[in-house]
């Protein structure tokens, strides 16, 4: 039957229904309607059957009720006139004795969807809401949210409202959810039911009547209430307390919800409610239901970020089954990265050996890049798995391995050598592109070490017409150039044919450029190309600060029991939790390392989540709260990608530049505003420790020019959430930022015009972003100069502050401004 | 709050479509089937999203079961919510199928308007819905105790004489009113061990997840009592009996379930609803009571020929008189495997090669406890080297043990009372599974 045309069916059915033989015998009238329904639900047009359906909506039979039921609420809204013979069945079967009846008519009746019924629904829901069974009151209060978001601008009658109020009375515990939910949907424009100290006593005294889902409902309506008093605060958690204890996830779920936001000003109590849970979470992580297992694994992702050590003796408990699905082990191995210990190093390395040899591809190389991990803190046992991994010679496994390998020498250096001897022959087994990059970014870098680089490099070269993946050819460039510069003799004829291959033949504009770059570098001499292409080839400090400063709960408490935690993906997951895998160690991609190594007293990217330093551990919270009386957080997701930020910014500068030099402007929503503070010591304190202070508030600084370099900039960014006192809905703005400190007013206009010129003259041939950044910083600069000439003496001691705010919100600004003013000041302070 | 409610093929046929609020688009069962039949092995597939459509779904009979919701709601309440719906639907039609959802397809929607209102969780207690549902089931296959082609696999404790088929419990909860009252009551312990052995025969990891689910065919039952071990005990410090102490860490239970005279009796009270329910979880984590079940000897070694010689011996440590079935080893072998030949120590096992997932599969029926079987794989592996060692193992196990709980939990008794007026039968049984049973190399 679903295979026959729609037509036919439809013509069929019709046939079937008007037959006055079929309708005599209930059961054949019955079978009909049931192939309409299956018709229905196979996705068959079955509306023109409205009229016959209609007719049959009219029995005693209350199977047959049912599914015209089903039938008239899909197709009511494209037959209105029809729809209104329904009514008076509908109406009729509102007076039925039986309860059953009734109720299902008065859902229909509301499930209709049709603005032009509404009139005749009205009076049956007011007599719903008075009925003496519990089913039908249930049903009637849904219909009054039912009714009101199918005509959202009329006011529904305050007497209902009441009513509705004082039937959270109501012996049935389903009716009082009901109310809650159907007042939290229509007074929605007021911020939802009003939870004032009686209703919230009575909620919670008759948590223990409702069912699981009852109690989730009620759990979260509570979190708008705030106790007024500590004592009352109390007594609600303990009172709560056994339903953290829940062996059903969805209420422990929402009981930890509503215990953060009733505790977000007492941060200890919210810390040991979350160690009080940590039982039937791990429990819900064993469950039966795999999907149950992954919510479950998320959320503890989200607790490690506040509590590292929460799960530190239970570490087995996230050992992979070997029939779970790969996306429950890649969560449970990035939960086991975070438990590793000097205690269990050896048996979790155990474990993850045996799961790099995996079927799954994915899984094998999640399971190697865990191995990285860890390897920034025990490197040598790591890089001994690592290299006998080589061994093998499998394609993905050997790919994943030399990236991680990459990932791992960026932050510890002391890993090169082991690094160097592995690398021998592994190029015959790489296939991928993002292998072969990293190789060729190790070749380069440690060329000098590694006795076959050349001769690697030459098969490369040899096979560059053939190549389809740009990231490898530049990368191929880069490597060979730096290899040139150590090993001259045996690279010079090669490194001649790539750039000839390169200028002359190849087709693509980046490579074409990068290569005229390199040609036109080697003609300013030897020095000058050393200058630019021996750039940094590590940065320790990512790598030293290990532990990193746990976070406050009220990061991530809005996102708990939501589907964020669930949504985000693992490379998301790993920036937002400030821990340094991918993001960081994708620095050595040839568009930074050139932009960096162009100008290197300019501006030095250092992009994504370092770990920070605690440098004044206790100080985030205090800012959040002395923030200008408005409750705001800071978040860095989602992450904003360098390129991102400089579309934005020069975007600003574009207006501006326009407009001349106006304290404040506003257009297309956005604002910027230009501020001083008073604090001499950031330009000279080191980029880690200026880097882990502002990681700290959650700012996240994009870029930065090294020390003692003047004019000194920082550009930086973050996302400010913060919830006005009278709109309910939290405001989310995105706050570009640039630290301009010139040292002498006097001086820095000469500088700045012939760096600007310097900077012009190494970037031509480059990509063309680049000078775009550099003009618009010229344009700041000079702008800024003047307004220095005619400013006075003092700005020697100040930094200027740029801002951009998008979209405006002043409020948050404010606030933001005082954060970042407060981080500075305490800098200067512990400089000083 | 759900928007919509969708139960698709896993070919991604519409089976069921239920949109509860009228606000999301149509298109969105295609454009879930698109994007789950989009991901790649990375990513995880329970929650996705497309512009303002969040989907989260389960799997289970081989059927996708999506809910929409808002990015606010909560995952744990829309998964428990799904998994609730699996089961509702398991205790109405008899068993989770694409067919058996195709034929009640109309009890499903009556079920999921009676469950769900406006996006609103209303009930999923099968005790309340019964009341409701007015649809009789359609089963695939009419229910008959005379259909006995699988016997054998479940054991009843209390009734040692009888056996009953391992189909019973798999009939729609509501047939009962017209098969003339067949009053039932299964008690079922259900175990799950997750076990890592290293390669120096430690035990480095074992769990165990046990519950006991009870499925009620009764019409009128007002109470049960289920009287577990006297020596039963939660938590390290406590110990009860001076016999083997069955110890959890940690137990959780219905919240039907009184607990009177459980602290001196271990005997748990309730009142049964129609239908499947777990009345109490626990777990055991690192402390098995008993020696794990199965122990691994293998010899791997290359042979003058190139080929990669494994000799597997395999010991059962169950009691004698329990045995194990349906056990499969799997053993990953070096991706360049071309063929295999095999000694086995009796006919009954089987073992192949399967070269899309490298590894080795060696199938045996029937293990009884106490015993040992070997095998003797010789692989052809084109270009083996030393390094190629590394890609054999870890072992993994999949096995199934009827009459026996790991963590040594038995059921005493099981009344009912007031005494049923017909024949009731009261079924207990056992069966532990292999969630997970690791054995390095």
């Amino acid at each position: 039957m679903p295979y026959l045309g729609s037509e036919d069916t439809v013509r069929e059915l019709r046939r079937a229904l008007s037959n006055p033989n079929v309708q005599s015998d209930h059961l054949r009238y019955r079978n009909t309607i049931l192939k309409v329904i299956r018709a229905m639900s196979q996705g068959v047009d079955v509306s023109g059957l409205f009229s016959e359906m209609v007719k049959a909506c009219a029995t005693v039979d209350v199977v047959q009720k049912k599914l015209v039921y089903v039938f008239l609420c899909s197709y009511a809204s494209l037959n209105p006139e029809l729809s209104l013979l329904v009514i008076n069945t509908l109406r009729k079967d509102c007076q039925d004795p039986n309860p059953m009846v009734r109720s299902l008519a008065l859902r229909n009746m509301t499930n209709l969807r049709l603005p032009s019924l509404v009139e005749y629904v009205e009076q049956p829901l007011t007599a719903g809401l008075r009925d003496r069974a519990a089913c039908v009151r249930r049903v009637a209060v849904l219909g009054w949210a039912k009714l009101h978001n199918l005509q959202p601008n009329s006011d529904i009658d305050a007497a209902v409202v009441n009513e509705l109020y004082s039937l959270l009375r109501d012996p049935d515990p389903v009716v009082m959810v009901n109310c809650l939910r159907a007042l939290e949907e229509i007074l929605k424009e007021e911020g939802g039911v009003a939870i004032n100290k009686p209703i919230a006593h009575h909620l919670l005294n008759r948590l223990k009547e409702c069912d699981v889902w009852g109690q989730c409902e009620a759990l979260k309506v509570l979190q708008r209430y705030r106790p007024q008093s500590e004592d009352e605060l109390f007594d609600i958690l303990s009172l709560l307390d056994p339903s953290l204890l829940s062996p059903h996830p969805p209420v422990m779920a929402a009981t930890v919800s509503l215990f953060l936001s009733l505790c977000s000003g007492l941060p200890a109590v919210s810390l040991s409610a979350l160690e009080r849970v940590r039982g039937p979470l791990l429990a819900a992580c064993g469950s039966a239901s795999r999907e149950m297992r992954f919510a479950a694994l998320c959320h503890i992702q989200l607790l490690l970020r506040s509590l590292p050590g929460l799960m530190g003796a239970h570490y087995k408990r996230f050992f992979c089954g070997y029939a779970e699905p790969a996306y429950i082990k890649q969560r449970k191995m990035q939960v086991l990265v975070e438990l590793v210990n000097d205690d269990n190093v050896a048996l979790v390395l155990d474990e993850l050996k045996g799961y790099c040899t995996d079927v799954n591809t994915d899984t094998a190389q999640a399971a190697i890049s865990a191995i990285g991990r860890i390897g920034r803190s025990y490197s040598d046992r790591c890089l001994e798995i690592l290299t006998g991994l080589l061994g093998l010679k499998q394609e993905h496994i050997t790919s994943a391995v030399v990236q991680t390998v990459r990932d791992l020498v960026w932050v510890c250096p002391q890993c090169s050598d082991a690094v160097c001897l592995a690398l021998e022959g592994c190029e015959e087994t790489l296939q991928d592109s993002q292998g072969r990059q990293a190789l060729l970014w190790l070749l380069g870098v440690y060329g000098e070490r590694v006795s076959s680089a050349p001769y690697v490099l030459e098969v490369f070269i040899d096979g560059v017409r053939s190549e389809v993946s740009l990231g490898v050819k530049t990368e191929l460039l880069t490597a060979t150039m730096r290899l040139f510069l150590c090993r001259p003799a045996e690279t010079q004829d090669m490194l001649g044919r790539l750039l000839h291959y390169c200028i002359e033949e190849e087709t693509d504009m980046c490579v074409r450029d990068q290569a005229l770059l390199y040609y036109r570098l080697l003609h300013c001499g030897i020095e000058e190309t050393r200058k630019v292409l021996q750039g940094r080839r590590s940065d320790p400090s990512l790598g030293v600060l290990i532990g990193r400063p746990a976070e406050p709960v009220s990061q991530w408490a809005r996102s708990f029991n939501t589907l964020e935690p669930l949504r985000q993906d693992a490379a998301e997951t790993d920036s937002a939790s400030g821990g340094s895998a991918e993001p960081v160690t994708s620095d050595p991609k040839p568009n930074t390392d050139l932009s960096d190594t162009l100008n290197p007293s300019q501006v030095e990217m250092v992009h994504t989540g370092s770990e920070g330093a605690s440098l004044c551990p206790e100080s985030s919270a205090d800012f959040l709260a002395s923030a200008a009386g408005v409750p705001l957080s800071l978040s860095l997701s989602p992450a904003l990608s360098p390129e991102e930020f400089e579309r934005l910014w020069l975007r600003r500068q574009g207006l501006h530049a326009e407009r001349g030099g106006e304290e404040k402007e506003e257009e297309e929503d956005c604002v910027c505003v230009e501020e001083r503070v008073h604090c001499p010591a950031p330009p000279r304190c080191s980029p880690q420790s200026l880097q882990a202070a502002l990681q700290l508030v959650n700012i996240q600084a994009l870029a930065f020019t090294p020390p003692h370099t003047l004019p000194w900039r920082v550009y930086l960014y973050t996302h400010t959430t913060h919830t006005h006192s009278h709109a309910n809905a939290p405001r989310t703005t995105l706050i570009l930022g640039e630290l301009l400190y010139t040292g002498e007013a006097k001086e820095s206009k000469g500088r700045v015009k012939k760096e600007a010129d310097d900077g012009e003259d190494a970037g031509e041939g480059a990509m063309e972003g680049k000078e775009e950044e550099k003009e618009g910083e010229e344009v700041t600069d000079d702008r800024l100069s003047e307004r220095e000439t005619e400013g006075g003496e003092r700005e020697e001691e100040e930094v200027k502050v740029t801002l951009k705010q998008q979209p405006r919100d002043e409020e948050a600004l404010k606030a933001f401004l005082s954060i970042l003013a407060t981080v500075l000041q305490t800098l200067s302070s512990e400089r000083a | 709050m759900i928007s919509q409610v969708f139960i698709l093929s896993s070919k991604g046929d519409h089976l069921i479509y239920k949109d509860f609020r009228g606000e999301a688009r149509s298109d969105a069962v295609s454009v879930f089937y698109e994007k789950v039949t989009a991901l790649t092995g990375d990513q995880p597939p329970v929650v996705m999203t497309h512009q303002d459509l969040h989907f989260v779904h389960v799997r289970q009979g081989g059927l996708y079961w999506v809910a929409t919701a808002a990015a606010d709601s909560s995952p744990f309440t829309l998964i428990e919510f799904l998994n609730r719906l699996t089961a509702l639907i398991k205790d109405y039609c008899g068993s989770l199928s694409e067919k058996s959802v195709r034929m009640n397809f109309a009890l499903i929607y009556e079920l999921l308007d009676e469950a769900v209102d406006y996006g609103y969780i209303q009930t999923t207690s099968s005790d309340v819905l019964k009341n409701f549902i007015q649809t009789e089931a359609v089963s695939s296959r009419p229910f008959s105790l005379f259909d006995l082609s699988n016997v054998g696999l479940f054991g009843a404790e209390t009734q040692q004489s009888k056996v009953a088929p391992s189909s019973a419990a798999a009939r729609p909860i509501l047939s009962g009113r017209e098969q003339g009252g067949k009053s039932e009551i299964f008690v079922d312990v259900i175990e799950r061990m997750s076990v890592v052995i290293g390669s120096n025969g430690v035990l480095m990891k074992a769990d165990i997840e046990g519950e006991i689910r009870v499925k009620c065919y009764m019409s009128s039952c007002s109470e049960m009592r289920i009287g577990l071990n006297e020596e039963f005990s939660i938590g390290k410090s406590q110990l009860r009996g001076y016999g083997a102490a069955v110890r959890v860490d940690e137990c959780s239970f219905h919240q039907a379930v009184r607990l009177d005279e459980f602290d001196n009796h271990r005997i748990l009270r309730l009142c049964p609803s129609q239908g499947e329910q777990t009345v109490m979880q626990y777990q055991l984590s690192d402390d098995l009571p008993s020696a794990p079940p199965f122990r691994l000897f293998p010899t791997i070694e290359r042979d003058f020929g190139g080929r990669l010689l494994m000799y597997l011996k395999l010991r059962c440590d169950l009691p004698p008189k329990s045995a194990a079935i349906n056990v499969s080893v799997t053993i990953p072998v070096p991706k360049g495997s071309l063929s295999m030949s095999q000694e086995l120590s009796s006919p009954d096992q089987s073992a192949e090669l399967k070269p899309q997932s490298k590894a080795v599969v060696w199938q045996i029926a029937r293990f009884p406890g106490g015993t040992q079987l070997s095998a003797l794989f010789k692989l052809e592996v084109p270009g083996l080297s030393s390094a190629s060692m590394l890609e054999v193992g870890p072992v993994g196990l999949s096995f199934e043990l009827p009459k026996f709980t790991a963590s040594g939990l038995q059921i005493r008794f099981l009344r009912l009372s007031p005494v049923q007026p017909g024949p009731a039968q009261r079924w207990v049984r056992y069966v532990t599974h292999s969630d997970s049973y690791c054995i390095r190399v």
